[in-house]
């Protein structure tokens, strides 16, 4: 039985250590020199391809990265990791910004059908937007089955039983391949690169495409407004007695005076 | 020659001092609240809290120059605080002062990979910068178990695990930014200096590490980094006796192999895990295996460690690579500590640090077992076997004086045993409070006398951490 063909989307996004600030314009957060890494929930993704590999029930992990330049160390840690080759989609910095999971789920969508691929594994969701819709809108365009929160994925014989994390606790379902999968938290620990694998890495293939060439557009819909900090808490007060305690909350309006 | 240290004349820390310190670093980076001042008089060991009078918040070595020349000028203790994991009540403010927290300084400055080096400030901790390197293939292997800040690290010369592969701090560390007792700022190998070697004047990098803060402040670290192992084997067996774990260990390192981490676990260690983790291993003195390196030589290893484990009657000797597999092995290792305080629920883990020659180790384990049984008392063994470090997790409740009494008595003894042995009263976790008669008789009087030097030189008013390392 020839093994699986299997497409990993990978985001480049501000590592999650980092303490984001807001941009002094307001209309995002400082990217200039700050840390940044693959996304935590797509690194586990690339990890359970390559887990599927070491089992030997698949025979290829091809990963993808849509944005600017830098976005290709991210593919290389992922072949790092063990992926076997990289498609880097070049989105320029100017148009990053418009770049929505909708536009991402159709390149990953031309992606998967030129590759032939049989499963794509995706984060469940991004840090830095936090979205959760481009694993959904993939499989809807692919008409595919989707299998997302997953926390436990098991071949079977033509279809995955996969476990979901849903609020109630957890839900096996059984989807036939091919199919879109989303990675949740407790799915796996991802390996880190060593230094000979990154080596490796370098001499692995990695093709740059544009959007144009799946003949998708970066038309954003909508614009962000604004971006603002949370407001700064303030310190709480010590009250001594009760009756200081209702006088405080009368003269704050909380309580009927 | 006594060693009675220049007792800091500790003013009470007054209002215009409190100012004086919110000038340097804010308002909102001083406290003087009780609870805050609680947190800060305590480590994770079981000496009780000692507060200090006040307790500031550092952003940069600026501020920790500034704050150090006015406790100096006005004498009062200045005790720096970074994580609060030590296990020696190294931050207790024993003559009350200011603790300045710096765990606020949260920069890693710079990675070079090429080079293996890496400088951090000292609010950085050891897995926020293993998180930080991990696309590039590189780590700090140093774990002491603890999320320890690296810089408190280098303060205590701690150690770790993996100490028989990689070291402990002291070869670790190549530069450091510190700050003296008059504010003065030095760079102990020069700033910007990261070579792997230097003949270039004294080693005050060295003088420092483990200097536990009574020599100056540290603010920044420049330490030597690993690449990640390719891929790790992890084995364990079990044997009839100390002696034989411990002549296996022996062999085990004189033939070469390059071993990445050797854990001794005893019986009653085994026993414990067993009830605490489900586990059904043999309750028999065990050895725990780690091998690092390249694919291709690891089973090799592992097979001459099997052959050696063997030829002195060890048992049961079982191996895995696969990283869910080496973790059920490994289990019991890394669960002991909440298997000892669970054989005494609400307990807390008191533990001991005795280093002796490798070839010594069994005698300290045997004698060390029968104080145990004669004071009656519960003293599971974990030891860095492959370093002749061990440590007794006593489970205690601080406030059952009695028993606490006993297991202190017995740590003592443990201490002499050792320094008998050629060994030290303390492999890793430092002097601190609680070991200064030991250093005395470990160093001897003329060693000592010569630290005292060092430190009067360095700390005439005597602030930096008082009541530590010397009486």
């Amino acid at each position: 039985m020839s093994g699986l063909r299997i497409l990993v989307g990978c985001k480049r996004v501000i590592d999650y250590a980092v303490k984001v600030r807001v941009r002094p314009d307001k209309l995002g957060v400082v990217t200039e020199g700050v840390k940044h890494s693959m996304n935590p929930f797509d690194e586990i993704a690339v990890e359970e391809a390559v887990r599927l590999k070491e089992k030997k029930l698949a025979s290829e992990i091809i990963v993808a990265s849509c944005g600017p330049q830098q976005n290709q160390e991210t593919l290389r840690t992922a072949l790092a990791m063990g992926a076997d080759k990289a498609i880097h989609v070049l989105v320029e910095d100017k148009d990053y910004s418009n770049l929505q999971p909708i536009h991402v789920s159709k390149l990953l969508a031309k992606i998967a059908a030129e590759e032939k691929v049989d499963i794509v594994l995706l984060g469940k969701q991004a840090i830095d937007d936090d979205c959760n819709q481009t694993g959904q809108m993939l499989a809807a365009i692919l008409d595919w089955p989707q299998g997302t929160f997953a926390s436990k994925v098991v071949k079977k014989d033509g279809s995955l039983d996969v476990t979901r994390e849903v609020d109630g606790g957890l839900e096996t379902i059984n989807i036939k391949l091919p199919a879109v999968i989303t990675t949740d938290l407790r799915l796996n620990e991802p390996r880190y690169a060593t230094l000979p694998n990154i080596m490796k890495a370098k001499k692995k293939p990695l093709t740059t495409k544009k959007p144009s060439d799946y003949g998708v557009e970066i038309k954003s819909s909508h614009q962000v407004l604004s971006v603002e900090d949370p407001p700064t808490r303030e310190a709480g007060q010590k009250v001594e007695s009760v009756d200081l305690l209702v006088a405080k909350l009368k003269e704050a309006g909380f309580m009927k005076s | 020659m006594t060693c009675q240290s220049k007792v800091a004349v500790s003013p009470k820390v007054t209002s215009s001092f409190v100012q004086d310190v919110q000038a340097i670093v804010g308002k909102s980076n001083v406290s003087t609240a009780d609870a805050v001042r609680q947190q800060h008089g305590h480590d994770e060991s079981y000496h009780s809290t000692e507060p200090p009078d006040i307790v500031a918040f550092a952003e940069s070595v600026d501020h920790v120059s500034q704050v150090a020349r006015l406790c100096n000028y006005h004498g009062v203790p200045l005790i720096p605080f970074g994580s609060g994991t030590g296990l020696e009540g190294g931050v207790n403010a024993v003559q009350g002062g200011l603790c300045l927290d710096v765990s606020k300084m949260k920069n890693i400055l710079s990675v070079n990979a090429e080079d293996f080096d890496c400088s951090v400030e000292s609010g950085v901790t050891r897995v926020q910068l293993n998180n930080y390197l991990r696309d590039t293939g590189l780590w700090f292997p140093i774990d002491p178990g603890a999320d320890a800040s690296l810089c408190g690290m280098c303060a205590t010369s701690a150690s770790g695990t993996n100490a028989v592969r990689y070291g402990t701090m002291r070869e670790n560390v190549m530069n450091l930014e510190v700050v003296l007792a008059d504010g003065r700022v030095i760079n102990t190998a020069g700033a910007g200096r990261r070579t792997k070697k230097t003949s270039a004047g004294y080693n005050l990098t060295n003088l420092f590490v483990g200097s536990e803060g009574t020599l100056g402040i540290i603010t920044k670290a420049t330490l030597r980094l690993q690449g990640i192992p390719e891929a790790t084997i992890s084995a364990t067996c079990h044997f009839p006796d100390v002696q034989s774990a411990v002549d296996t260990t022996v062999q085990v390192l004189q033939c070469g192999i390059p071993m990445a981490r050797i854990e001794f676990l005893d019986e009653v260690s085994i026993d414990a895990c067993n009830k605490f983790s489900h586990l059904d291993l043999k309750v028999a003195p065990s050895l725990f295996f780690e091998f690092h390196g390249a694919e291709a030589g690891l089973e090799n290893q592992t097979k001459v460690v099997a052959e050696l484990v063997k030829m002195n009657g060890g048992s049961e000797f079982r191996w895995a690579t696969d990283v869910d597999e080496r973790n059920h092995l490994w289990k019991a290792r890394h669960e002991i500590l909440w298997a000892c305080m669970a054989l005494k629920p609400g307990s807390k883990p008191y533990s001991t640090d005795v280093c002796v020659p490798i070839s010594n180790l069994p005698q300290v384990v045997v004698r060390t077992k029968q104080m145990i049984t004669e004071a009656g008392i519960i003293g599971p063994m974990v030891g860095h076997v492959g370093d002749g470090n061990f440590h007794v997790f006593f489970p205690v409740h601080y406030d059952d004086h009695v028993t606490l009494k006993k297991v202190h008595d017995v740590s003592h003894k443990m201490s002499l045993i050792a320094l008998e042995l050629n060994g030290t009263c303390t492999g890793e976790h430092g002097i601190g409070i609680g070991k200064r008669d030991l250093l005395v008789q470990e160093i001897g009087a003329e060693g000592l006398a010569v630290m005292r030097q060092l430190k009067d030189t360095l700390d005439p008013k005597g602030i930096m951490n008082p009541g530590k390392v010397f009486f």
